[in-house]
């Protein structure tokens, strides 16, 4: 496949796995859940859409998986339009739900054979068995799915999505009520489907996971996507470095000097606050001009705390400035 | 159209597995309430009763006692097949599936339907520990047997989607089908009521179910089998076409 680098046909050349355009979802009771929505998935990748409760991230999900009609737009999965070729489409595609809904008393292995084959592949008791061992419910196999405990019965739903082989997975809050151990096992599993080239999208309330494994993060709120950007792109563009430092003797006011630092006094003047960067370094690198400036100016300090923002403060400043922006 | 045969084998498969998990309960409480109708109705009330149609009085509401037994078994066992996913959220993955009305009935219905088979072939061995009786036209009585489990299994099926609670999901078969079934000629023939009271009980659809069965059984019935039978093909058909716009419309399934 030799492309010419100027070939504006070529610039894309991997259509994405999902697109979705112009999703909105009116339910019953007239509440949008999802507003004009686009959205497009790359092969293979690791997506993570973040968003408050009712946010509408479980709608969307439902809306490709066949749980949810759309009220208007077009979703198309391995370029299939859901509305018209969906047995293609969901033939392959998983999903692990939110909710933990399981049969009480079917043992764990029928219930994992049954989901394979309900999907219409063959039954294949050798790849049924690798599933579970992957999961830590071999042991369990013969267990009816009540007796397993909330954890298990979540491996057991994975267990379930994963028994047809999906090339496109989603995942809704996989690790909320799940206990640590429990979330690292997950998140090596993730890992590893996401290794064999598994496209996966999930929801999550715990932003650092998201921050860790994610290729792209998307945001959502109120049924709007309010950005999806390359995980390190947003970072760059959104983060911020902080620093406090801690004044051997309280200042009452800042330095000419320092007044190009983008910095301010707390603490009844104890301590200088900086805040500025980019998420790339360049804060730090002016924490340490700033450090040297203020030996300069004969300053004296007893302590440097700094830190990069999270994907999580982020999140939560997008989210309430656009709150902000919505009561005005 | 497309019909993905192994995603019915396998709901079809796990129907039957449930119902052979609480196979005794399911088993041995109609074989219980039939018995104790033949003991009450067949040999305590029967030896004083006339012969009817030149059937003794124990085999004659033999027809009728099964199909009271097969209406309410059935209709409640698929009832619960759709309801409880729906109720439980595991029908989540039946949506999600490449699987679309068909196949979910031939799973559904079709494991209801073997169901209340089974269940006809045990009252029916049941019955002959009671009473001596032959049937005269057996391959119409497992035909008319067939085709009625499929339409209650299919009429069930609507019940339990349309069924948003428990309560609802009793009271059609206990408000209409049972009292419909007493009423609809399963102890008596409907010439032995008195005048309008024959005329009226025409208008009961059971009378044809219990008349079309005991006419496979003993080759007489209160109506013609013809009509018994074309009424429970065009109810079949109606509930096809039901759960179909059902399918279609995604109506209490999809959100
Ligand atoms: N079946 C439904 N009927 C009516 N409203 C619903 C239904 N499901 C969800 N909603 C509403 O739609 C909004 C989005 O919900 P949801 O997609 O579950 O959000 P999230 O998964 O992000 O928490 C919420 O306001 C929720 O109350
Ligand atoms: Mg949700």
């Amino acid at each position: 496949m030799a492309t010419k680098g100027n070939c504006a046909m070529n610039l894309s050349p991997m259509q994405p796995i999902l697109e979705i355009s112009g999703l909105t979802k009116r339910y019953a009771g007239g509440l949008v859940a999802l507003d004009n929505v686009d959205l497009a998935i790359n092969r293979g990748e690791l997506f993570a859409l973040l968003g408050p409760n009712g946010a509408g991230k479980t709608t969307l999900i439902g809306a490709v998986c066949g749980l949810v009609r759309p009220t208007s737009g077009t979703i198309r999965a391995f370029g299939h339009d859901l509305a018209k070729d969906w047995r293609t489409a969901r033939a392959r595609i998983g999903l692990v739900p939110q909710e933990l809904a399981t049969d009480m008393f079917e043992p764990v292995e029928r219930a994992v054979a049954y989901s394979r084959e309900l999907f219409g592949l063959a039954p294949d008791k050798a790849r049924i068995e690798e599933i579970l061992r992957s999961l830590s419910l071999w042991d369990k196999r013969k267990e009816r799915i009540m007796a397993l405990s909330g954890g298990m019965k979540r491996r057991l739903l994975i267990a379930k999505a994963l028994a047809h082989e999906p090339d496109l997975l989603f995942l809704d809050e996989p690790t909320a009520g799940v206990d640590v151990e429990l979330r690292r096992d997950m998140w090596k599993l993730i890992g590893a489907m996401r290794e064999r080239g598994v496209t996966i999208i999930l929801t999550t309330h715990y932003i650092e996971e998201a921050e860790e494994m994610a290729d792209r993060v998307g945001i959502i709120r109120n049924g709007r996507i309010l950005m999806v950007d390359d995980k390190a792109e947003m970072m760059k563009r959104l983060g911020r470095t902080e620093a406090v430092i801690s004044l051997a003797s309280p200042l009452s006011n800042i330095p000419a000097s320092l007044e190009h630092f983008a910095i301010h006094l707390e603490n009844a003047g104890s301590s200088i606050c900086y805040r500025g960067g980019d998420g790339t370094g360049k804060g730090r690198s002016e924490v340490a001009d700033l450090t040297k400036a203020l030996i300069a100016a004969g300053i004296d300090y007893t302590g440097i705390d700094i830190r990069e923002s999270s994907l999580e403060d982020i999140f939560v400043d997008l989210v309430e400035e656009r709150e902000t922006e919505g009561v005005q | 159209m497309t019909f993905n045969a192994r995603s019915a084998w396998a709901i079809y498969k796990r129907e039957l597995m449930r119902f052979l998990r609480t196979a005794f309960q399911s088993v041995l409480s109609p074989v219980l309430t039939t018995s104790l109708y033949f003991i009450v109705f067949g040999a305590a009330i029967g030896s004083r009763m006339p012969d009817l149609g030149g059937v003794s009085y124990a085999a004659f509401i033999i027809p009728g006692l099964l199909m009271l037994t097969l209406l309410g078994e059935t209709t409640s066992n698929s009832s619960f097949g759709i309801y409880m996913p729906r109720f439980t959220g595991t029908i989540y993955e039946l949506l999600s599936a490449p699987v679309g009305v068909a196949e979910t009935l031939v799973g559904f219905v079709g494991a209801a339907a073997t169901k209340s088979l089974i269940l006809a072939g045990i009252i029916l061995a049941t019955a002959m520990l009671f009473v001596d009786y032959t049937i005269a036209h057996p391959f119409w009585a497992i035909l008319y047997i067939m085709l009625v489990a499929s339409s209650f299994s299919l009429f069930g099926f609507i019940l339990g989607i349309w069924a948003d609670n428990f309560e609802k999901l009793g009271i059609i078969p206990m408000l209409f089908l049972t009292p419909l079934t007493f009423l609809g000629g399963t102890f008596y023939s409907i010439d032995m009521l008195p005048k309008p009271w024959d005329t009226i009980a025409l208008a009961n659809p059971i009378v044809y179910l219990v008349n079309g069965l005991r006419w496979t059984f003993y080759g007489t019935s209160d109506v013609s089998i013809g009509v018994s039978l074309g009424l429970t093909l065009g109810f079949l058909a109606i509930c096809v076409a039901i759960i179909a716009i059902i399918f279609k419309t995604g109506w209490r399934l999809r959100s």
